[in-house]
């Protein structure tokens, strides 16, 4: 797949964090299109036309999601900005956010003139402090030069935005659960509908939407939807930063167009498993997304693809691991992810994550139960669909595809109550061993 | 021990509270800058929030047990943060928590004898390229072996 970089082009370069660098090479210009020859209704059609996909992992076709806010609303509309970033597996907003945070205001003024909105916030994740402070700077130049302020580049709309951290809790990625935290409340997801586009902050239409999705609006209008559409697969329009972690020869961030195969971004952009060993299991879109045996790499890294294959694109983070991870090891790391981190307000999702995380700890330390395999899968099967949020299926759909996939791993714990792995490990490498 | 802002703080809240249409909004903000001065949300700072923004202390109190980032004691007077998650469990976390625990002396969630360093593990911080990483108080460290772990805290000057 050829090389575009409607993201990433800045990565690395510090000096696209300063203002008048970004103005010098063609930032803003975007906005400006919109602001002075465009109306907002044809900035919407050519968000539909690019085919842009909610990149923070549900790919919701973005276009559209703004069309749900009323255009007459006697309350104000808000923009929300999540950068809550926090699917084990992703650091994509993060890059944005760090090398070019005014590709994301700029992305901001783009939606909140569509949309008619003149106030919004930055939901960011507490941890992300610098990345915070960058961006805070973005924000105090662009108010300075008038950029951002009553009057946004000298045209007669007026745009404020205020940075609003969070203090550390996964749910608060969960939009309805963002909001709840933004009004200063634990974050609990809401029952929908209403949906936040009618009812959101401070129960006024709200768009939410990724860092990412946001950021790719720049290049949009000014290249036009149906160019950006043209970069992607059928109906996952553009690029997208496919965060690349695990046992892998070159981690990191890497921008392709949507629909490139897996195999080609672990082992050409990835450069490989670490070691050359073999690759045994993939998970696509953060620990949210169901895994992917080694056999099934070469689907076309898109939305549709992976839903097809039973599992999701999610939100880009792309896991490798290789022959000598136990599965069921990696199972219980993301188990005790969900326990931890379940807001507690469903029974499914409170009690199921906890007896999940259980039952695989059993299974690791070798104290598993005769049921135990069953009894996950009748677990896990009792949480999907059956709570608010989308948590408590993001939690029991990946037991499912451990279980199915690398059965007989599990078996082995279940039964001889120690890991294949290990063993083989042990006895496959006996000199190594001993040097150690 | 009663708790008050500094007058610097005051303001920076008061110009807080100023951007949302409720005035409970400001919460979070609130409490990061009293954590920010005291170190802690102690039971005197969930008092004193709860009053300048009108929410119930309850409120307040259920907010602080229920993000993580809130201390509800002293740490150390630095704090580590070390990722547990999939990509840096997948690096070799867990060696580094033995040396974590080794070198420090304090266990997980307790505070070195000396006062300088508490740690604790944590869910993903987004930062799976450099795994397995750390947050030492606000930056991150990636890559980490034994010997890098070592070298960072030698650098640690206070
Ligand atoms: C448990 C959970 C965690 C989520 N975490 C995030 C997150 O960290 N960042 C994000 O952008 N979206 C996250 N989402 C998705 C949001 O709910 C929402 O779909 C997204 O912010 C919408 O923006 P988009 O359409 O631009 O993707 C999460 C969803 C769930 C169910
Ligand atoms: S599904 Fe889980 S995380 Fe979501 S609202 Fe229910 S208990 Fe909370």
């Amino acid at each position: 797949m050829p090389i575009v970089k409607l993201l990433s082009e800045n990565f690395g370069r510090r000096e696209a964090r300063d203002i008048r660098w970004y103005r010098d090479h063609g930032g803003y210009e975007g906005a400006r299109k919109c602001l002075f020859e465009l109306t907002p209704e044809q900035v919407v059609q050519e968000v539909i036309d690019s085919n842009l996909r909610g990149l923070g992992g549900a790919g919701f076709p973005t276009g559209r999601k703004w069309t749900f806010v009323p255009q007459e609303s006697k309350k104000p509309k808000f923009l929300v900005v999540n950068a809550d970033e926090g699917e084990p597996g992703t650091f994509k907003d993060r890059q944005i956010l760090t090398w070019d945070p005014h590709r994301l205001l700029e992305g901001m003024m783009i939606c909140c003139y569509a949309v008619g909105i003149h106030t919004a916030f930055i939901y960011i994740r507490g941890e992300y402090v610098r990345p915070a402070e960058i961006l805070k700077q973005a924000m105090a130049d662009a108010y300075r030069e008038g950029v951002l302020g009553p009057r946004c580049l000298g045209k007669d709309f007026t745009l404020d935005i205020f940075v609003h951290e969070g203090a550390g809790a996964y749910i608060c990625g969960e939009e309805s659960a963002l909001l709840e935290s933004l009004e200063g409340k634990k974050g609990w997801p809401r029952l929908r509908p209403p949906f936040p586009a009618i009812e959101g902050l401070f129960a006024c239409p709200t768009v939410i939407n990724n860092v990412e999705t946001l950021s790719h609006l720049p290049r949009i209008v000014v290249n036009g939807g149906k160019w950006f559409a043209e970069v992607g697969s059928p109906r996952n329009g553009g690029t997208r930063l496919f965060c690349l972690s695990g046992n892998v020869k070159r981690p990191g961030v890497y921008e392709l167009p949507m629909g490139t195969p897996l195999r080609e971004l672990i082992y050409e952009h990835g450069g490989g498993m670490l070691d050359d060993k073999a690759l045994k299991a993939v998970i696509p879109g953060g620990v949210s997304a169901p895994v992917l045996a080694a056999k099934e790499i070469d689907v076309p890294l898109d939305f549709d693809s992976l839903i097809k294959l039973g599992s999701m694109l999610g939100s880009g983070g792309v896991v490798a691991m290789d022959e000598d991870v136990c599965m069921v090891r990696a199972l219980q790391v993301i188990s005790h992810f969900f326990a931890h981190e379940s807001c507690g307000q469903c029974t499914p999702c409170r009690e199921g994550t906890g007896w999940l995380e259980k039952i695989v700890t059993r299974l690791v330390e070798g104290q598993a139960y005769s049921q135990d395999l069953p009894n996950l899968m009748r677990v896990a099967g009792n949480m999907i669909g059956t709570s608010i949020c989308a948590l408590s299926d993001a939690a029991a759909l990946p037991v499912r595809s451990f279980l199915h996939k690398f059965n007989s791993e599990f078996e082995y714990h279940a039964q001889h109550r120690r890991c294949d792995v290990e063993e083989r490990k042990a006895t496959a490498t006996p000199l190594a061993r001993s040097a150690v | 021990m009663s708790f008050e802002y500094t007058p610097e703080n005051l303001t920076k809240l008061q110009e807080m509270v100023g951007r949302y249409r409720v005035k409970r909004a400001a919460l979070l903000p609130a409490l990061n800058l009293a954590q920010q001065q005291l170190g802690y949300i102690s039971p005197e700072v969930e008092d004193y929030v709860a009053g300048l923004l009108n929410v119930p202390v309850v409120d307040v109190h259920e907010v602080v047990t229920f993000y993580t980032l809130y201390k509800q004691r002293p740490s150390g007077r630095h704090h580590i943060r070390l990722c547990r998650n999939i990509s840096c469990w997948l690096r070799g976390s867990e060696s580094i928590e033995g040396y974590l625990n080794q070198s420090l002396g304090a266990g997980e969630g307790e505070v070195s004898q000396d006062g300088r360093f508490s740690w604790e593990k944590v869910e993903c911080l987004g930062a799976c390229e450099i795994a397995p990483m750390l947050q030492l108080d606000d930056d991150y460290y990636g890559s980490l072996t034994r010997e890098k772990v070592e070298e960072i805290l030698k650098n640690v000057k206070d």
